[in-house]
């Protein structure tokens, strides 16, 4: 049953990203995009990273693809693209050499990492299959450190959940990165917001007509 | 039980894939999408190497990978929206001149 939910993950994730690199029209990209992005959600899943799963649907499906399909649409770039001229000569098949040698180069990485991994729970690597799990079964926390999370119920029927591991991951050890991806994405923001917005006299194309605004109003 | 080498396999196509992508389009909207299956492939290698070593570092990275990820989107989409106001249509041989 995993075997055939990978299988067809699979394929629909190969067969996405072949659709974004040979779509000529960028909406047709961009769905392609969504069925890979999906497939590897599902994929997810199949990992245990549930809470991974979700937060993949909702942030690239939701958010970065909408984006792609919006700015598309504001653009109208929609036309399709020649992709019979080369400007630069040769340009093409070195980057399918290159992509031979990436895929290759990772193929025979993924072999040498997952060796023996590739039949299932028995693996014949040197170092024990699986580490034992260092997590209590309730809280999902480390054992070593159970004591910081003792505000937690268990008396629950459910065993631990991959969202609050995560989650006592992401607000423990690694909140300092947790509190600079949120300076990171304030700063995107303000960015961006800066960067897309009509600025009215060096637009080029209405610079006749609206005089230069003030160098203060600029940035 | 499928094995992690398989997951590794997987994401190894598709970053080749993106990589492809990449070098081959020239319209700065596909190379984003491009940039974006790289990006899942290597998430892929970090959630199934995570689940292997039994270690939730590789899901968390992953988190701070997505977040990263939507940051570049953002700011990337809001350059073309720029570049492509001043001259429509532009491919990425168009931007050659890093100059507004």
């Amino acid at each position: 049953m995993e075997i055939a939910v990978f299988a067809v993950c699979a394929a629909i994730v190969i067969g996405g990203a072949l659709g974004v690199i040979v779509a000529r029209h960028p909406v047709h990209a961009a769905l392609s995009l969504v069925a890979t992005l999906f497939g590897i959600a599902v994929l997810f899943l199949t990992l245990d990273a549930q809470f991974l799963a979700a937060v993949q649907v909702i942030v690239y499906a939701g958010a970065i693809v909408v984006l792609f399909l919006f700015v598309i649409m504001l653009l109208g770039v929609d036309r399709v693209e020649n992709l019979r001229t080369e400007p630069l000569g040769g340009q093409r098949p070195l980057a399918a050499g290159l992509g031979v040698a990436v895929l290759v180069l990772a193929l025979l990485f993924a072999i040498a990492a997952g060796s023996g991994g590739f039949g299932g729970d028995e693996v014949a690597t040197g170092r024990p299959a699986a580490v034992a799990p260092e997590f209590d079964s309730c809280t999902g926390v480390p054992k070593a450190l159970e004591g910081s999370a003792a505000a937690i119920d268990c008396d629950g029927p459910e065993p631990i959940s991959n969202i609050r591991q995560v989650a006592w991951w992401v607000f423990t050890d690694y909140v300092w990165a947790f509190q600079l991806t949120g300076l990171l994405l304030t700063v995107a923001v303000v960015g961006a917001v800066i960067l897309a917005r009509q600025r009215g006299g060096d637009d080029g194309s209405d610079e006749e007509s609206v005089p230069d605004p003030a160098p203060e109003a600029v940035g | 039980m499928v094995g992690t080498g398989w997951y590794l396999a997987l994401a190894a196509v598709v970053f080749a894939l993106g990589a492809v992508g990449l070098l081959v389009r020239r319209n700065p909207l596909i190379m984003f999408m491009c940039v974006e299956l790289m990006l899942n492939a290597v998430n892929l290698t970090f959630v199934a190497f995570g689940r292997d070593l039994t270690d939730l570092g590789g899901q968390v990275s992953v988190f701070f990978v997505l977040v990263v990820a939507a940051a570049e989107v953002v700011v990337g989409l809001a350059i073309v929206v720029a570049i492509m106001r001043r001259q429509s249509g532009a491919t990425a041989d168009d931007i050659s001149v890093l100059r507004g």
